[in-house]
Order: structure tokens, then C-alpha cells, then sequence
């Protein structure tokens, strides 16, 4: 295999983890506050819809992005008044979003079907991004990419260095000890799901301008919940997150290749099959494995909280 | 006057009852204004949606056909919810379950007997339940998600229908397309009704749903349900296993799910294909939550649910409605019930006034 064909496996590699990092992280921070929003996927497909209506009715994918982002957290601060102003289960109310945005994105989706969209700026810096090899690899990907490896080290340096980033972690870890020395945990708590929102839209936009640069009913196909999965497998740490990310991307392109390859006489829907057997087992070693104590989940996760006074 | 948010001390059962339909009202009014706002005539397509569908007997005939899964389904899920245990895996379940019936139905093709059809419906059971076990185990053994794993087992399930009908249980007859062999008459549950597709599987959805109403309300299992979800540490010091309680829920779920997809393969669909159910595996959640947990509940929450699909058909043919303004619907209703239960947990009052909150403090430490 030449070093051509490794440099474009990880390339593709990265644009398949890519939009498994953007919803993982933005859901890593929502978790770290307290909250389990199981609306992943929903958000992650409106997000991808309107990224993409909006790309193509102005012919800016720029536009479209930021609109993915918006729609993404339009359906998390839904999901915040329900759970977070009036203490709904979390849960349900996770899935409800998920009904919904899959229900919306083929509604506004319908027009959409078959055309093709502006593509996504690229990071060209002349005379580098025309190396072999290293060019394409390092500076040739979509602004998101350089931004979603920002955003993991971000969040990274937001949740353990950050003033505000100890605040969302105390009230993840106890909301009532926050509340009582004063800090406003609702108020928290709605930040942290809005940036989730904010970043399954960016996965999802992701997803339909760059990714496979077209749109389809129900083309994040559980990309949302293997997100929630990935979340689980990083014990709560951004930086294990991106590695968990890489990983997916990696066995998703591996499935996708052998299944260019002929399959190896194995039916392509069993192929299709290994990302969510790889999911079911990934969880079942973290869970099983002898790092048990160490797991880390917030210890408020998925409680509702309501201020007594 | 300054308003305060209070929980109530006790859960009124009016509203409790009440809120479903609040739900519904606003989910209808909700519809108006997306239908206005889609350039559509809002009183026409409503009335497609919600009432034509129930002024011919057909009508009512295809909404208990669709009611069916979402009943059977429904019950199981319920019960589950019921301990916290969250199977939203029903629609795998579902389609390993019309997998197992159908495979049953095309070992028997050409020489059925009258021993078929059960054997089926007990596959179905079996396999359905097979599937459920595989979350049950890997909960009660390692502690992973049953939400995550039962979820993800899904799409393996319709990857593994669409497998077995695009190879080798495609109909040798078949000009290639992705089906298998039509099921002989005698693997075909039986009509109720002359002229109809409602067969005997909607009767059996309703005595389900009485049953378990009898397992919830009469049963020892029941209360351990019901105690483990309320309070799991009285669950505990009663010495009630939460394993058992885990297995149980996620086998009658997925059981259930399982006949359901046998069901569907037997009654309306007659053949395996790629696609079994427009989602009832997910509907059902909703049908569940709508239905308050409640059997009987379920029931009626079926129903309308099953009228969002057959007003989405309807309304789809008369005023050209995309069919997804259904899945729209059903998450919208979900939504407004899950914030109407606000009214059933807290109330409003004005705040007393100081002296008086005073007292009453005074008068709670004593």
C-alpha cells in the first residue's frame, strides 16, 4: 500500500470521526453538568437539515453551519424548559427529542433530496497544502475538522483549569451543595445543554456538507447514540473522547472499505453491522473491565433538580 | 404578589387523567399553525388527519390493525418503564421477533397444518425475547446501559432482515426483489372481519392489555415492579432482587415485541421484507407515556396513535401532507404531555404572607 492510500484513509478516518466528536463532546459537557440528554440524534439531524437547506437555498455553507449550530440548540433549549424549568424526565423527554427531530428534519427535508451543495471552505495555506502527503493530511481538511480538535482542547482546559468549568462540575457532582453555597444551578445547567445542542447541530451540519455532501431521511443513522456511547466510553474525559472518536471513524471506513473490497464473500448489510457491535462491545468492556471504580460519571447524571425556595 | 411553585403533596388523580387530553388539545392546536404555516388549508387537513379516517368502518377496521403492535408493545414497555428499566429497543425486538415467525411460516411453506400458525407465534415470543435477553444479560452482569445496547441492537436487527431477504430467504419465484415467499393460507392469522385486514392479533392485542392490567395490579411481580421504580432502596430492605425485576421487564418486553412482529408478518404483510414497521417499536414509547403506564391507559393511547398513522396516509393522498408530519405529531404530543405533567407534580399558589410562612415553618419543626 502506498503512502498516497494510508494518507487518504486517514483522511477519511478523520471526516467519519469527525462528526461523532463534534455531538460526543458537545454531550460530554451537558453530562459533566448533570444532565443526560438523549436527544443526540435528534438534534444532530436538524442540525443536519437546516445546514443544509440553508447551504443550499443562500449558497453559503458557511451560513449553513452556523444555522446547523442554531437549530441544534434550539432543540436543546427545548429540551432545557422541559427538564431543567419544568423538571420533566429526562430520559422521555431525551427521546421525545429524537422523535421529533427525525419527524422535522424529513418534513423540511423533503425538497432537499438529491441536490448537490457548496462545499465547505478548506484550510489552503499556499505552497503547504500542495505537499505530498503532508499537505493533504495535516492542511487540507474543512475549517470544521481544525475547529472540532480546538474544541477538544477547549473543553479539556474549560472543565479542569477554568473558573466556570469547576462550577459546571461541582453542579454535575452535587447540585445541591452548589445551590447552596450560592451558585445558580439551573442557570448552569442551560448552558451546558445549549453548547451540547450547539455541537450535535455542528456534528450534523458536518455531516451533510462535507461528509457525504447530500442529504437523506435519516442520514445520521444512529450517529447520536453511538455520540452517547462514545461519552461512556471516555469516562468523561475530552481528551480519550477524540481517541474513542478516531476510533469509530476508523472501523466505520475499515467496514466501508472491505465492503469496496468485495467483503470478503460476507453480505455488506453484516459489514454494516460493526459499528453498532463494535458500540454494544466497547460499552461492555468498559463496564466489565477491571477500571470499574474509576468510571467517573457525574453523580448527578439524569437527576432532576428543582430549587426548594 | 409574588407566585410560588410548590410540589403537591399528593398526585390528584383528575388530573393525572386529565393531562393526556391537554396534551392532545395542544398537540391539534400545534398542528393548525404548522399546516397554516406549510401553505396548506388548516381546517381541510385536519380534519383529514383526525376525523375522516374514523367515518368508515375501514377506517376503524385498519386503525385497530395498527393499533395492534402498538398495544402489545406498549404493555410490555410500560412495565419496564414502570421498574426504570428503559427498553427503547422494542423495535428490534419487534423485527427479530417477525424474523423468528417468518422463518417458522416458510419452514412449514407448501405443507402447513393446523400446528403452524401457534408455532410461529411461539417463535416470534421466543425470538423477540432471545433479543431482549441480550441487554437483560449485559445489564444485570457488567452494568451497561440497557438504553445504549438495546438501541444499538436495533439497527443490527433490521440489517439482519434485510440480509436474510436480499439472500437466503428471497423468494426463488421472485424476479429478484428483496421478499421472500407470500406465507401459505394456514400461517395466516385469520380475518375478524369480511372485507377488512383486521385479524385475530388485534382481539389478542386487547386481552394483553387486560392481563396486564392483572400482572400490575393483582400480582406479586407487579408490586415489586411498582416498588422498585418508587423507591428502590424500600425495594432493597424488602429483599427484592433488582436482577429479577431487570430480566423480567426486558423478556415480557421484548416477548411482546417479538409476537407483535410475528403479528405483522402474519396478519397485514403476509411475507418477510425489508421493512416491517413504520416505527412501532419507537411509537410504542409514546403510546406508553400517553397511556400514563397504565394497561388500560394504553389502550386508548394506541389508538390515537394509530390514528396519527393512518391521518398521516389519509391526509397524505387527500391534501398531499408529506407523510413525516406524523413522526412531527407524535414528538410534539410527547412533548406537551411530558410538560403538562408539570401541573400533576407542582402548583402554583401565591406566597403567604411572612408571619404565616413563618408559622407554618415553626409548626413543620415541631
Amino acid at each position: 500500500m502506498s503512502l498516497e492510500v494510508v494518507a487518504l484513509i486517514i483522511l477519511t478516518v478523520i471526516s467519519a470521526a469527525t462528526p461523532l466528536l463534534f455531538a460526543a463532546l458537545g454531550e460530554l459537557v451537558t453530562e459533566k453538568s448533570g444532565v443526560l440528554n438523549l436527544g443526540v440524534e435528534g438534534m444532530m439531524i436538524l442540525g443536519a437539515v437546516a445546514a443544509f437547506a440553508v447551504a443550499v437555498t443562500t449558497g453559503s455553507s458557511s451560513l449553513g453551519v452556523l444555522v446547523g449550530a442554531l437549530a441544534g440548540m434550539a432543540m436543546a433549549f427545548v429540551f432545557g424548559v422541559l427538564t431543567l424549568t419544568l423538571a420533566a424526565n429526562q430520559v422521555a423527554t431525551g427521546l421525545a427529542l429524537t422523535i421529533f427531530g427525525l419527524g422535522l428534519s424529513s418534513l423540511i427535508g423533503a425538497g432537499f433530496v438529491g441536490i448537490p451543495v457548496p462545499a465547505l471552505p478548506k484550510l489552503a495555506i499556499p505552497g503547504v497544502s500542495d505537499l505530498p502527503i503532508i499537505g493533504p493530511l495535516i492542511f487540507g481538511h474543512d475549517v470544521l475538522v481544525y475547529l472540532s480538535l480546538a474544541a477538544v482542547a477547549g473543553v479539556a482546559w474549560f472543565l479542569k483549569k477554568s473558573r466556570r468549568g469547576m462550577i459546571l462540575r461541582a453542579v454535575g457532582e452535587s447540585d445541591i451543595s452548589a445551590h447552596s453555597i450560592g451558585y445558580n444551578v439551573i442557570a448552569v445547567r442551560y448552558g451546558a445543554v445549549l453548547f451540547g445542542g450547539a455541537m450535535a447541530g455542528l456534528g450534523g451540519a458536518f455531516l451533510s456538507l462535507s461528509y457525504t455532501p447530500l442529504w437523506n431521511e435519516g442520514m445520521t443513522a444512529g450517529r447520536g447514540w453511538i455520540a452517547l456511547a462514545l461519552v461512556v466510553f471516555s469516562s468523561w474525559r475530552p481528551w480519550r473522547l477524540l481517541a474513542g472518536a478516531y476510533l469509530f471513524g476508523g472501523v466505520t471506513i475499515a467496514q466501508l472499505y472491505s465492503q469496496g473490497a468485495g467483503g470478503f464473500g460476507i453480505p455488506a448489510q453484516v459489514m454494516s453491522m460493526l459499528p453498532y457491535l463494535a458500540t454494544i462491545l466497547v460499552l461492555t468492556i468498559i463496564a466489565a473491565g477491571p477500571w470499574k471504580g474509576r468510571l467517573n460519571a457525574p453523580a448527578c447524571l439524569g437527576k432532576p433538580f428543582r430549587p426548594s425556595t | 404578589m409574588s407566585l410560588k411553585i410548590e410540589a403537591r403533596p399528593e398526585t390528584p388523580r383528575s388530573l393525572l387523567y386529565a393531562t393526556p387530553l391537554l396534551a392532545v388539545a395542544l398537540t391539534v392546536v400545534s398542528g393548525f399553525f404548522i399546516f397554516l404555516a406549510m401553505g396548506y388549508d388548516p381546517f381541510l387537513a385536519l380534519y383529514h388527519f383526525f376525523i375522516s379516517p374514523l367515518l368508515s368502518l375501514y377506517g376503524w377496521s385498519e386503525l385497530m390493525v395498527k393499533a395492534a403492535p402498538l398495544i402489545m408493545i406498549g404493555v410490555g414497555l410500560a412495565v419496564g418503564f414502570r421498574a426504570n428499566v428503559w427498553n427503547i429497543g422494542a423495535e428490534g425486538q419487534l423485527t427479530i421477533g417477525a424474523i423468528a415467525g417468518g422463518v417458522v411460516a416458510l419452514a412449514f411453506w407448501g405443507d402447513e397444518t393446523w400446528l403452524t400458525l401457534p408455532l410461529m407465534c411461539v417463535a416470534g415470543i421466543l425470538g423477540g425475547m432471545a433479543y431482549a435477553a441480550v441487554p437483560a444479560f449485559l445489564k444485570t452482569r457488567f452494568g451497561v446501559n440497557e438504553i445504549l445496547t438495546s438501541l444499538m441492537l436495533t439497527y443490527v436487527a433490521t440489517l439482519f432482515l434485510s440480509t436474510l431477504v436480499y439472500g437466503p430467504l428471497k423468494d426463488p419465484l421472485g424476479f429478484n426483489f428483496p421478499q421472500s415467499r407470500m406465507f401459505g393460507d394456514a400461517a395466516l392469522l385469520p380475518m375478524i372481519l369480511e372485507g377488512t385486514r383486521m385479524h385475530l392479533g388485534t382481539v389478542i392485542a386487547l386481552a394483553i392489555a387486560v392481563a396486564g392490567w392483572v400482572l400490575m395490579t393483582f400480582t406479586i411481580v407487579g408490586f415489586q415492579v411498582r416498588v422498585l421504580g418508587q423507591a428502590p432502596a424500600a425495594a432493597r430492605f424488602a429483599g427484592f432482587s433488582a436482577s429479577r425485576i431487570v430480566w423480567f421487564t426486558l423478556l415480557l418486553g421484548g416477548g411482546l415485541a417479538g409476537l407483535a412482529g410475528t403479528f405483522e408478518v402474519a396478519g397485514p404483510i403476509g411475507q418477510l421484507i425489508p421493512v416491517i414497521s413504520p416505527g412501532y417499536g419507537f411509537t410504542a414509547i409514546i403510546v406508553a407515556f400517553l397511556g400514563r403506564l397504565h394497561p388500560l391507559g394504553i389502550i386508548l393511547s394506541g389508538l390515537l396513535m394509530a390514528l396519527s398513522y393512518i391521518g398521516g396516509e389519509v391526509a397524505q393522498v387527500e391534501v398531499g401532507l408529506p407523510q413525516a408530519v406524523t413522526g412531527v405529531f407524535q414528538g410534539l404530543l410527547l412533548f406537551f404531555l411530558l410538560a403538562s405533567d408539570f401541573l400533576v407534580r407542582y402548583r402554583i399558589r401565591r406566597r403567604a404572607p411572612a408571619i404565616q410562612a413563618a408559622r407554618s415553618a415553626q409548626a413543620a419543626e415541631v
